[in-house]
């Protein structure tokens, strides 16, 4: 990145330059309006929402939206249970999807080209096809309405399971061989040898998994009935399910509130974000 | 590992016996690695999926008896005038947010190519990505909302005096304010896998073409554009499967049960499944937006053979 960027950006300010800045800043602005508006609207009284024409900014500035949402939402709860939930599913996705992906990498078995096809092939389904099902069947069991039912089926992950294939190939055979000379097993081998050359990939599948299982929303819509148990999206979707047209300024306050730790995240995290998200969707390359 | 034992024909006559020793532990190590992936596929996803193909031939309201309905189901939804409104609205979704959103981010990519301070730009256009689909949702509904209530038409009024559709309401606009904010939450997934994509065709690749006479735009057509075919193919695919299975941004945004407009084949699979309570017709719905998701998928990967280029 460092050889290719010093190529082409380290030329003098051209016109043509200045066009694609302004191109591309007047996009960014698109991008980041609905942000800005949210915002400015959240500091706006009850009041200033029913006044015509539309007030720009709020007047007065008034943060009181902040803790009455704050006050009528479990927030806290909200957080810790999305933030666990997210935890353990990348947890259980990380292990076992490595474990499959050494498996199709590293270990001779019959079928094995069939099987990693039947895996991909599963990518295709989506998910409101087995939703009914998989309700009746978790409802038989008693997880519907419970963590559970988010947890233990969000582990598998057959894209997980493609992407760490690739790094396990990329990892020099000759580790694992010496190894297994000094008699290392195969369990050894992939705890010892192969996880800690792959962590690149695992960093990055994580981070794309915990992204995705905090961000959820299907599922926990359907799983999930309890206020206690709401996730974050949940709880907030309940209440501008609720509010929204009644009272926009406190829904945008709990909007804005809802995506705070993830904005923050980002912003310290971003570099290795959107590195991990640009070598997932390149498939590892 | 064949190539190996082939190249050293001297100690062959140990092999075969090991090896077969070793091949068939080999099989029970694949099993221990694989059980947890393979069983939780085969319990969650592959045995419901089998589920819904039963479910999909019978009359079932979750309580009562389950009665074989053989292929009514098929035929109540391919004749029923609210699914043909859902399955057009899924295909004008994915025609309205693939081609705009991919050619977008492809010309983003290709600017923050050419410019410094690409790391912020990055930053910017990827914020949407990191939010949830519900916050996206809410954010977008105070800009799109008719009357005095949304910023984008009151703008349109007040500032140039143009009267604009009421975006959320109108059955006829609701699904291009859909495709706006999807597109508008994905482009920057795509802007940096594009990005990323163009930075690994190397510089002298292009910098050969341009000394041959060749100009940006041949440059772009002959060299960039095979190089990042690969990439390209792999992002629509998933894009067309995502637009399919489009749900969040469509539940909170819009009531799809008081505009049909904003109905997709999704939505009804949600409606008929957990509004109704109608599993069997829910299924059949699923199954009938599994057979277009397979058809479409296989479609591109009949066309990539000719357009795609893979280095060999």
């Amino acid at each position: 990145m460092a050889v290719i960027s010093g190529a082409p950006g380290s030329r003098r300010l051209r016109p043509g330059r200045i066009a694609l800045h302004a191109a591309l800043a007047a996009g960014g602005l698109v991008m980041v309006f609905p942000f800005a508006w949210m915002l400015l609207t959240s500091f706006k009284g009850a009041h200033q929402m029913l006044n015509a024409p539309l007030d720009w900014l709020p007047r007065p500035w008034q943060a009181g939206n902040y803790p009455e949402a704050f006050g009528r939402l479990p927030f806290a709860r909200a957080y810790w249970n999305s933030f666990y939930i997210a935890v353990l599913t990348v947890a259980l996705t990380l292990t076992t999807s490595a474990m499959a992906a050494y498996a199709f990498a590293r270990i001779r078995f019959r079928g094995s080209g069939l099987l990693f096809g039947l895996f991909l092939a599963t990518q295709m389904v989506p998910p409101q096809v087995t939703v009914v099902p998989l309700y009746l069947m978790l409802s038989g069991i008693g997880w519907i309405d419970s963590h559970l039912a988010l947890i233990v089926p969000g582990f598998v992950n057959p894209f997980a399971v493609f992407l760490l294939r690739q790094f396990i190939r990329a990892v020099p055979i000759e580790l694992e061989e010496a190894a297994r000379l000094d008699g290392a097993g195969r369990w050894t081998v992939f705890w010892r040898i192969v996880l800690p050359n792959i962590r690149p990939g695992l960093g990055a599948l994580g981070i794309v998994v915990f992204l995705s299982s905090w961000n959820a929303f299907f599922f926990p819509l359907i799983f999930l009935n309890s206020p206690e148990l709401a996730t974050v999206p949940l709880l907030v979707s309940q209440f501008a399910g609720q509010h929204g047209a009644i009272d926009y300024g406190l829904t945008l306050a709990a909007s804005a509130i809802s995506i705070i730790p993830m904005m923050i995240a980002f912003l310290v995290g971003q570099r290795r974000i959107l590195n991990s998200m640009a070598m997932s969707g390149l498939g590892g390359r | 590992m064949g190539v190996v034992t082939q190249a050293r024909p001297t100690v062959r006559r140990t092999r075969p016996a090991r090896a077969a020793r070793v091949r068939h532990r080999d099989g029970w190590w694949a099993a221990l690695f694989l059980a947890p992936q393979v069983l939780g596929l085969l319990t969650f996803l592959v045995a419901p999926l089998g589920f819904a193909v039963a479910l999909a031939f019978m009359r079932w309201d979750g309580l009562g008896e389950k009665t074989w309905a053989g292929f009514d189901n098929f035929a109540a939804q391919l004749s029923d005038s609210e699914f043909g409104t859902a399955v057009w609205n899924t295909v004008k979704l994915a025609l309205l947010t693939v081609p705009v959103g991919l050619a977008l981010a492809l010309l983003i990519a290709l600017a923050l190519n050419q410019v410094r301070g690409r790391t912020f730009y990055r930053v910017v256009y990827f914020l949407p990505v990191v939010t949830s689909s519900v916050a996206v949702a809410v954010m977008w509904q105070v800009i799109l909302a008719g009357g005095d209530y949304g910023i984008l038409n009151t703008t349109a009024r007040d500032w140039f005096g143009i009267t604009l559709p009421d975006w959320l309401e109108d059955p006829g606009w609701v699904i291009v304010a859909i495709a706006v904010v999807t597109v508008w939450s994905s482009l920057g997934l795509n802007v940096v896998i594009f990005l990323a994509g163009l930075q690994t065709i190397p510089p002298s690749l292009t910098e050969a073409a341009r000394i041959d006479g060749a100009g940006p735009i041949r440059v772009f057509r002959s060299v960039t554009l095979p190089m990042i075919s690969p990439t390209l193919f792999f992002s629509t695919v998933v894009a067309v499967i995502s637009s399919f299975q489009a749900f969040d941004q469509i539940y909170v945004l819009v009531n799809p049960d008081h505009n049909d407009g904003a109905r997709t084949i999704v939505y009804q699979v949600y409606d008929l499944g957990f509004q109704s309570f109608e599993f069997g017709m829910s299924s059949a719905a699923a199954l009938i937006l599994l057979v277009l998701t397979l058809l479409v998928t296989l479609a591109q990967f009949g066309v990539q053979k000719r357009l795609v280029h893979y280095d060999s």
